[in-house]
């Protein structure tokens, strides 16, 4: 048994979510290899092959993989499948594009969003968003999967694996990428967050958001927001957490002016710690929160600052 | 161009699903269902398309119970051009919907497939790509936005962290996400002339797809409760709360 795991990167940096997705390949038994798929990202391909419990590192250096498109990256991963009885993917935005084109074009039925590895061929996944747990066993010979990054922990380093150059396979040649708009922040991003400060409708303008960005930066934290604030146009998409949005699993998740939609509680109800600041006391955010503050944001959330301040933060 | 849009009928968004006792699955029964939100906003988009000029026709397909027909309805309602219902009673896995998908596909020749990004129900989040994956054509995944370009498509798609625009060659597929456009309720006379709109019966067997699930579901259990904590007053109180729970400071 030898699984491979798709390294999520930025070309420069590998990103947490392929350590975590190390985790479930190694719980799958057998080997783990790891496959770094693009332009200039000799760095990665290192830091891939220190990761614990990783044998050998694929690093596939070519401008076609650059920018991680779909029908590029899953042809190279179609070319190497045949070595591989497990291909898991991180369910980054990247994993959730490329992974199914992979599975269809070997003919196998993808595991979405894998929570828990049962045993090498039976798996846990949230449906419903969140309401309901599946539990599937998989009958196709490879198994093709997404692991859900908030629900294994990240393999440790001190790993010392091969790194081998491969060459890249032949591009479809029937997609380009033209353009990349991306929101530039100091703060850390929301899928490694160890902190996150989230605002919603309560918010009432995205002028606002000033507010809890004072907060995120005295705490080191990310700032998220709910489905509704996005929507509302109050800050960018790739805010938004939630099912449809992106799923989060911090220390600390403070919702602030957020009701708690089933849909946002999807995305977070998973952190360790949750604090709730809404004005409605019937809030159903107060029914996940372990700590819950029925007051005005307005005033709390100044409030909260200046007692941050009081402990030197 | 012809435009294809696959849509699935699942249980509506506001209702909370409850997990039947026996853990085979979630209650269906006396459940409200609608069109997948994703699928709605495919359609929309397709008209939207039409409406410009772009688009010349709007099919409609789903794979699914006598029951699906109405969510066809809903869409050829909101202005879809007809309809192509494959009834089946079984549980369709996305591989399989893919397959059935390439198969209309092959007969009805679009330029492009406008797919939910994922259905409600399940959360795949697979059907488009595997469609894409088996007709050979280009992807562009979580749109929001779609524009024609010549004999190309650009794709603006949500990524992790913001947006990216992407050239396709035609005929392509393209998932939309939720910011892709806000779909239009269906009118009263355009819901009455819907029930005029044809609608082509087909099965499973019609394409030769196998249907046999390729995952089978062990059980559906409720996820764990997450116990609610203590109110506090003050955010003096909250911040020694936080202290002493370790997480900040």
């Amino acid at each position: 048994m030898t699984s491979l795991v798709i390294a999520e990167h930025d070309n420069a940096e590998l990103n947490d979510a392929t350590a975590k997705a190390v985790t479930a390949a190694v719980a799958l038994g057998g080997d783990v290899n790891i496959l770094v798929a693009g332009e200039g990202c000799a760095a990665v391909g290192e830091a891939a092959a220190k990761i614990a419990g990783v044998a050998k590192v694929l690093v596939a250096d070519d401008a076609q993989y650059g920018k991680q498109m779909a029908e590029p990256v899953a042809a190279l991963i179609v070319s190497l499948a045949g070595d591989y009885d497990a291909i898991v993917y991180p369910a980054t935005t990247n994993g959730k594009n490329i992974t199914p084109r992979v599975a269809a074009l070997l003919d196998v039925m993808q595991l979405s969003e894998v929570t828990a590895v049962v045993s090498a061929d039976t798996f846990e996944r949230p449906i419903y968003a969140g309401n309901a747990i599946q539990t599937v066993k998989s009958s196709d010979a490879k198994k093709i999967m997404t692991v859900r990054t908030t629900a294994f922990a990240a393999a440790g380093d001190g790993g010392s694996a091969t790194v081998e150059a491969i060459s890249a396979a032949e591009n479809p040649g029937i997609s380009e990428y033209v353009s990349e708009e991306l929101t530039k922040s100091d703060r850390p991003e929301l899928a490694s967050a160890k902190i996150i400060i989230s605002g919603g409708r309560g918010m009432q303008s995205g002028d606002n958001f000033p507010m809890l960005e004072k907060i995120a930066d005295k705490l080191g934290a990310g700032v998220g927001a709910s489905r509704a604030a996005v929507d509302a146009g109050f800050v960018p998409n790739d805010y938004q957490i939630g099912q449809t949005g992106k799923v989060v699993a911090p220390e600390l998740y403070i919702a602030v002016g957020i009701s708690g939609a089933i849909q946002h509680l999807a995305g977070m109800k998973d952190s360790k710690v949750i604090v709730a600041i809404n004005k409605d006391e019937e809030a159903p955010i107060f029914q996940v929160a372990d700590f819950g503050l029925v007051a005005d944001l307005f005033n709390a959330v100044p409030e909260l600052e200046e007692e941050l301040g009081k402990i030197g933060l | 161009m012809k435009v294809l849009v696959p849509v699935k009928r699942v249980i509506d968004y506001n209702v909370k699903v409850r997990v039947k006792a026996d853990q085979s699955g979630v209650e269906l029964a006396n459940v409200k269902m609608s069109m997948n939100p994703f699928d709605e906003i495919s359609v929309e988009e397709a008209i939207r398309l039409k409406e410009a000029g772009t688009a010349t026709e709007i099919v409609v397909v789903t794979v699914g119970p006598q029951q699906a027909q109405e969510t066809l309805r809903t869409a050829l309602a909101m202005g879809a051009d007809r309809g192509i219902h494959v009834k089946t009673d079984a549980e369709v896995e996305p591989l399989a919907v893919a397959k059935i998908l390439k198969a209309v596909a092959g007969e009805e020749s679009p330029e492009l497939i406008i797919v939910g990004k994922q259905a409600i129900d399940d959360d795949s989040n697979q059907t488009g790509q595997m469609l894409s994956a088996l007709l050979g054509w280009p992807q562009g995944t979580f749109a929001s936005k779609v524009e024609k370009d010549g004999d190309k498509l650009n794709v603006t798609r949500e990524i992790d962290g913001g947006l990216q625009t992407i050239k396709l060659n035609l005929p392509a597929v393209v998932t939309s996400d939720l910011r892709l456009n806000e779909p239009r309720y269906a009118s009263l006379p355009n819901i009455m002339k819907a029930k005029k709109k044809p609608i082509d019966a087909k099965t499973p067997e019609d394409y030769s797809v196998d249907l046999t699930p390729r995952l089978q579901v062990q059980k559906v259990t409720e996820p764990a409760e997450r116990q609610a904590g203590i109110k506090v007053e003050t955010a003096a109180e909250l911040v020694a709360k936080l202290k002493e729970a370790g997480v900040i400071g």
